[in-house]
Order: structure tokens, then C-alpha cells, then sequence
């Protein structure tokens, strides 16, 4: 009797000293602090993502005394939950309760698409460090003044490779995709420039977002095309390429690149070696910049960065410059998207500076899967090692911003797919 | 026992104080309680099924969704419902609700127990679906993105205002299905909860008593969606996913079911502990999870049982009150 009284009170006294907690807490503002809120999805099955996204920007952080551009950060995380709802409750919050200068990251589309209308409402700087959604930055940017871009649009690596696929002599491709505004975009930039150098994308498959047992889709690939384009994102960038093996389909795979990201890489076989991906980023990227900050970021965290650090890890370095260009103070957030969109930076993957629809132009990366020592790591491990460079490709890529903006948004049936069988 | 006029009254207090004291919070609590009220909504709508009348829905998401989607859509492809026509909007929201679960019911109804769980389940993935795939209406996993709150006249845009508002209609809701619930009506529903065979044999039809609460429930599930669209200004497919229903179910067993109160309790729990100790520790997970266990495992009547639960102690042995134990595990054992 008295043991269930007493767990009675212990839960309600739990209960109790959790609120009185959360109701103590107050965030008080001081004057010269930058306040930065980061929104990445802490719990639930896009957790190790989040962690990596943070991990980027608090790298920077603490190489440089938790200071950017002179001004002493307050950093606050929050935990977004991968659900676009959760994000913008907290998106509020920072805005509303921390009176955050700016907030950024989130993961998915759909929470970089929730979040925006947030800044605009807030009249706070969003800064897109991850979500890819093409339209932010194309058809839907004017009803976002407080909103920037540091990492991509779906389509931006695509384009390159659906050039440079052609370009290798193949002629027809099967894509297999993973069916959502992700998978649209990407497929939808790669068979545009494949097709405008005279490929042919002969079948399309859409396999649900979070498919386990590519088993029902495999064997409906057509055995007539001469190349795979594929575009996976999570667990089923691990799958695919190894039932794909395993069914002993040979053919070639060229994809999008969170198929083959770091994030991905250390938990594939051997089976990927050879397979082509195209991004923005590559943790083999031979340049000084990236080495330092792989090997940084290696022995602090003990993994090889993923894009998606990067990303976070050039978004603290480009608002350093900005901040520093300003004078080491806030200049207000109207000038502070001018100044952003004014400064060069040379980030880990390359030179970087923003278009006048406030998305990077930036380097693309054709990766080749292989097994190597990279910057004086003793043992084999596969890297995406760079077999060819695409400099300061924009979002538009060739077609001009004007004709590209003409076309309505990549989705499962724009480009049609007018060879399909 | 304190007499139904003074629960009333009790719960006409806190609802006068929660409107008090909410508005003089900081900004983001007055946002989180806006939050909390229109998924209140929702977690009363599932009790009116699960605690009244004994049917566990797992597909409540879908009448919320239905009435979520429909106040996006037409704000942003109709520029309707920004204005006046606001109120239009809510009415619609609560018809296509309810017209949705008119539609489920005439599958759902037939079964019981687990196989109308697991129907009410299906038929809300299917809505879930359609969300999903239907990219031109709903803009598929992207979502829709409403650009402004309604203003007519009251400009909504003001969290304080939509604040009071979202309260008028969270008090009005409940209060409505207050009397629902002690009308001849729902004390037909509570007999069906008990014992539907001794109903049926009683002259009752047992299933059009079930169709109508429903169709209900669907209803006030979508009048939640259409004020959860604006709460947010923004709607996606993780609105109606099977997390939502399951979350509003699991606050109706949180707060006790069968009480109405307790469902907006457990909201209110769900809500704090989720969103906002969330922004203050990164354990708010193992809080809310000890919280699902430790009540499941000493308050099989949730939270509403505490005050049962004290006066069984205090009573003397042998004149102990079971009556609420005993109920919820007839709940338990004969969900029809």
C-alpha cells in the first residue's frame, strides 16, 4: 500500500518539478550577443542527420572561440522532430521568445518550406543550411524577403550529371527514384539536360520514401537501357545498390548524391565501387580547405563529414564574413541578407557566392566510388573520389534564369516522359 | 463525492483562469496553448468514441486532416476564408468532416473491438495517401503554405487574438459535447460501451447510435483542422499521418477516458512536455515516455482517476470504491 502511495507521489512530484523547470527558465537578451537558433531533427529517424548538421556548424563554433565576425554567439538548438508542424512551433519560438536574429537549418523539404513563411512573418532571417526545395529559391522566392540559401536546390548537381552521362556515350536510362518532391526534383533536373543532349530516359520508377525491399522493383527495370539513374535518400541508399547487385543487374549507376553521401558511405560493401554521384560536396575533395576540415572534423567527432556538415560548417563561416564585413555588429536583417549575398567565400567545397534568387552558385562534383587512403588515413576506405569538376554552376544551370523559370517546378510527370515504353 | 454542478464549476474556473493567465505569458507559451487547444479538440472527439462509447478510432487524423487541407486549399488556391468567409470556412470544415466520417462509418461501424481499429486505421492511411500523392490539390510531402491568418474586422494575425479565438471555440466545443454526452442520447451511448447485446435486446439500434457519434466525432475533428491549419500556416501529410491519431488517443488514455477533461489534460501534457521542455532539455523524451508508463502502469484510469484513486485509500477497507477500476477494465476487455 504505502510503496504505490509513495510512486503516486514520486510521479507527481516529477511531474511538478518539470514544469516549475520549464517555467523558471527564461532566456534574458543581452546587447552584443548574435543570437543564431538552429532547428535540425534531434529525435526520431532523422536523428544522426541532425547531429551531423549540428556537429558542422558547432565545429566552426569552437574554432573560433564561439565567435563569428567578432560578435560572441548564443547558440540555440532546437529540436525540429523531422516534422515540418514541430519545426515551425519552434522556428516561432526562437523568433518569438529568444529574439533570435536569424534561424537556419531544418532538414526535409517540407520544414524548409513550413519555416519560411516564419521569417516573413517574423521578419527573422532564415537561412535554408540544408532543405533542398527547388522553389524556394526559384518560383516561390518573392514571398520570402528574409529567406537565404547556402546548401543546393535538388536539381542544381543533376543537371551536370545528366550532361556528363551523355556525354560518357550512354544513350538510354531507367531512373529509380524515391517518390517525393526530392526524388521529382532530382530525377527532374538529371533527365532534362540528359535528354537536351539527346539521351533518352526510356522508364521512371517511383518507390515509396522509406522502402526496405526493393525486391518488387528490380526485376521491372528494363534490360534495354544502357545506364541506371537512381536517387535514395537514408536506409534506402544502403539497399538499393546491394539488392540491385545482388539480382546481378551489372548496368552502370549514376545518381543523385545523397545515394552515395558520407553520411551513407562507411556502412556500404564493396559492391558500390565504381558507381557515379554528383554534389556539391565531396569529403575527397583535394583541396587544402577541405582537407584541414575533414581532418578537423574527423578527429573531433571520429567520422568523415558528411554534406550535410559542410553545409552547416559553410554557413557559420559565411555569416563570419558577412558579420565581419559589417563591422563585428549586427547590421539589421535587410542589410544582412545584402551583405550575404555580397561576400565570396571559400568554403570546404569550393568557392561559393549566392545568386540573385539568393541561392549558391557553386562547384558540382562527379564522384566515382572508391576504395583508397585519402589525406594519410592508414587504412582503405571508400571515398568519393572527384572525377570531374563542373565550376560555378548555378541553380539555372545553362538554360538562363528567365527560360528556367518559364518551366513549371520538376515533378513526377514534368519533364513528361516522352520515350517511356 | 463532489457533485456534478461543482465539476462544472470547477472546470468553468480553470477554463477562466487558463485565459487569464495564458495572454500574460510570454509569446510562445500563448502559441503553444493555441496549439494545445485545437489538438484538444481532436483528443475530445476521440474520447467521445473511445471513452463513451467504447470504439478505439485510429484514424481521427483524417477528419482533422480533411478540415486542415480544405482551409489551405481554399485560402491559397481561392483566396476564400481570408475575410468573413472565415466562419463559412468552419462550417465547411466541420461538414467535410463530418460527411468524411459518414462515408468511414458505413465501414467502420460494422466491426468492433480490434477490427474496427484496424479499419479506422486503413481508411485514415488512405487519406493519408491521397495527401501524399495528390501533388496538384495538396502540393503532396511539400505541403501547403497558408500566407495569412483570416481578418475581418479582427485581425487573426495577432497570436493574443487567435488566442481568444482558438479558446471560444475549444470552450464551445467541449461545453457542446459536455451535454452531448449527458443528453438521453449519450447515456444510450455509455449503455452500448457497456453491454451493446443488452442494448440491442433493450430496442436499441445500436448502430445508427454508433454512425451518428461518429459522424460526430468527425465533425469537431475537422472544425480542429481548420483552426490547427491557421494555428500553423502551414499543412502537410505529417498533419494527418498515424502519429496524430495515435498521439490524440494516446492523451484521451493519458488524462482518463470517458472524462472529456482528461483528454484535454493529456493534450496539455503531451503538448508541454513535447514542445516545450523540448526547447529546454534534450531528455523530454524519457519525461513524456515515463509519463505514458508510469500512468498506464498505476493509473490504468488516467490521470481524471487521481481523485478516485485518493478516496479509495482514505476509505476504510472493505467499502472500497472499485467503480473506476472496474470500468476501465470492462473498457479494456469488451471494447463493443
Amino acid at each position: 500500500m504505502t510503496r504505490k502511495i509513495m510512486q503516486h507521489r514520486l510521479a507527481s512530484t516529477l511531474f511538478g518539478g518539470v514544469f516549475a523547470l520549464g517555467l523558471s527558465v527564461n532566456a534574458p537578451a543581452k546587447a552584443e550577443e548574435l543570437r543564431i537558433g538552429f532547428v535540425a531533427p534531434l529525435t526520431g529517424i532523422f536523428a544522426q542527420i541532425g547531429k551531423d548538421m549540428q556537429n558542422g556548424f558547432e565545429l566552426y563554433l569552437d574554432q573560433h572561440g564561439r565567435k563569428l565576425g567578432g560578435m560572441d554567439v548564443k547558440f540555440i538548438v532546437e529540436d525540429e522532430q523531422g516534422k515540418p508542424d514541430t519545426a515551425v512551433t519552434k522556428a516561432k519560438k526562437l523568433a518569438l521568445q529568444d529574439h533570435v536574429h536569424m534561424f537556419l537549418g531544418g532538414l526535409l523539404a517540407s520544414s524548409g518550406y513550413a519555416m519560411a513563411p516564419v521569417s516573413t512573418q517574423e521578419k527573422t532571417i532564415y537561412i535554408s543550411s540544408v532543405p533542398s526545395a527547388d522553389d524556394l529559391t526559384q518560383r516561390q522566392l518573392d514571398k520570402y524577403p528574409y529567406f537565404l540559401r547556402t546548401s543546393w536546390t535538388s536539381s542544381l548537381p543533376n543537371h551536370p550529371l545528366g550532361q556528363w552521362a551523355c556525354e560518357q556515350g550512354y544513350k538510354t536510362a531507367v531512373t529509380i527514384a524515391a517518390d517525393y518532391a526530392f526524388g521529382y526534383e532530382s530525377t527532374g533536373g538529371f533527365q532534362k539536360a540528359f535528354e537536351d543532349c539527346g539521351g533518352k530516359v526510356i522508364q521512371k520508377i517511383w518507390p515509396p520514401l522509406g522502402t526496405k525491399d526493393f525486391g518488387p522493383y528490380i526485376p521491372t527495370i528494363k534490360t534495354n537501357a544502357d545506364m541506371i539513374y537512381t536517387v535514395m535518400v537514408g536506409p534506402m541508399s544502403l539497399q538499393f545498390p546491394k539488392q540491385l547487385r545482388a539480382a546481378g543487374i551489372k548496368k552502370p549507376i549514376v545518381a543523385g548524391g545523397t545515394s552515395y553521401d558520407e553520411f551513407a558511405l562507411p556502412f556500404m560493401g564493396d559492391e558500390v565501387i565504381g558507381d557515379v554521384s554528383s554534389l556539391h560536396y565531396s569529403a575527397a575533395l583535394q583541396t587544402p580547405e577541405n582537407e584541414a576540415f575533414v581532418k578537423a572534423y574527423r578527429a573531433k567527432y571520429g567520422k568523415v563529414p558528411s554534406y550535410y556538415s559542410e553545409n552547416n560548417y559553410t554557413t557559420a563561416l559565411w555569416i563570419d564574413e558577412a558579420i565581419k564585413k559589417a563591422g563585428g555588429k549586427w547590421p539589421g536583417s535587410e542589410q544582412f541578407i545584402k551583405i550575404m549575398a555580397s561576400v565570396k567565400i571559400k568554403a570546404p567545397r569550393g568557392p561559393v557566392e549566392l545568386d540573385d534568387m539568393r541561392n549558391p552558385i557553386e562547384n558540382v562534383y562527379i564522384k566515382k566510388v572508391t576504395k583508397t587512403k585519402m589525406f594519410g588515413y592508414d587504412k582503405d576506405e571508400l571515398w568519393n573520389v572527384v572525377i570531374k569538376t563542373y565550376p560555378h554552376v548555378s541553380q539555372f544551370w545553362t538554360y538562363g534564369k528567365d527560360a528556367f523559370l518559364k518551366q513549371p517546378v520538376y515533378s513526377r510527370d514534368f519533364p513528361p516522359c516522352k520515350y517511356c515504353e | 463525492m463532489v457533485s456534478q454542478q461543482a465539476k462544472v464549476l470547477i472546470v468553468a474556473a480553470a477554463l477562466l483562469a487558463f485565459a487569464y493567465i495564458v495572454p500574460h505569458s510570454g509569446s510562445f507559451v500563448i502559441l503553444l496553448a493555441t496549439r494545445a487547444m485545437a489538438f484538444a479538440i481532436l483528443a475530445m472527439s476521440v474520447d467521445l468514441l473511445l471513452g463513451y462509447t467504447g470504439l478505439s478510432s485510429m484514424g481521427q487524423a483524417a477528419y482533422f486532416g480533411v478540415g486542415a487541407y480544405l482551409t489551405a486549399i481554399l485560402a491559397t488556391k481561392m483566396h476564400f476564408g481570408l475575410g468573413w468567409d472565415f466562419w463559412l470556412v468552419v462550417v465547411l470544415g466541420i461538414l467535410i468532416g463530418a460527411a468524411l466520417a459518414a462515408f468511414f462509418g458505413l465501414f467502420a461501424i460494422r466491426a468492433s473491438g480490434v477490427y474496427f481499429l484496424m479499419i479506422t486505421l486503413a481508411l485514415g492511411q488512405c487519406v493519408w495517401g491521397l495527401a501524399y500523392r495528390w501533388n496538384s490539390l495538396t502540393g503532396g510531402d511539400n505541403g501547403i503554405n497558408i500566407s495569412a491568418r483570416p481578418n475581418f474586422g479582427i485581425d487573426l494575425s495577432n497570436e493574443v487574438t487567435f488566442f481568444y479565438l482558438a479558446f471560444a471555440f475549444f470552450a464551445v466545443s467541449m461545453a457542446l459535447m459536455y451535454l452531448l454526452v449527458r443528453s438521453p442520447f449519450g447515456r444510450s451511448l455509455a449503455g452500448i460501451r457497456e453491454r451493446e447485446l443488452r442494448m440491442q435486446i433493450l430496442g436499441y439500434n445500436t448502430w445508427l447510435h454508433k454512425y451518428i457519434i461518429f459522424i460526430v466525432a468527425g465533425g469537431f475533428g475537422g472544425l480542429a483542422g481548420v483552426l490547427w491549419a491557421h494555428t500553423n500556416g502551414h499543412v502537410s501529410p505529417e498533419t494527418l499521418v498515424l502519429t496524430t491519431s495515435v498521439d490524440a488517443l494516446l492523451m484521451v488514455v493519458l488524462g482518463g477516458a470517458g472524462t472529456l477533461v482528461g483528454a484535454v489534460i493529456g493534450a496539455g501534457i503531451v503538448f508541454g512536455l513535447r514542445e516545450y521542455l523540448s526547447t529546454l532539455v534534450p531528455w523530454w523524451q524519457y519525461a513524456l515516455g515515463g509519463v505514458y508508463v508510469l500512468t498506464i502502469l498505476y493509473l490504468p484510469s488516467g490521470l481524471m482517476g487521481i481523485p478516485a484513486r485518493i478516496r479509495q485509500r482514505l476509505a476504510t477497507p472493505g467499502k472500497n470504491d472499485v467503480s473506476t477500476e472496474l470500468k476501465t477494465k470492462q473498457l479494456a476487455s469488451e471494447p463493443s
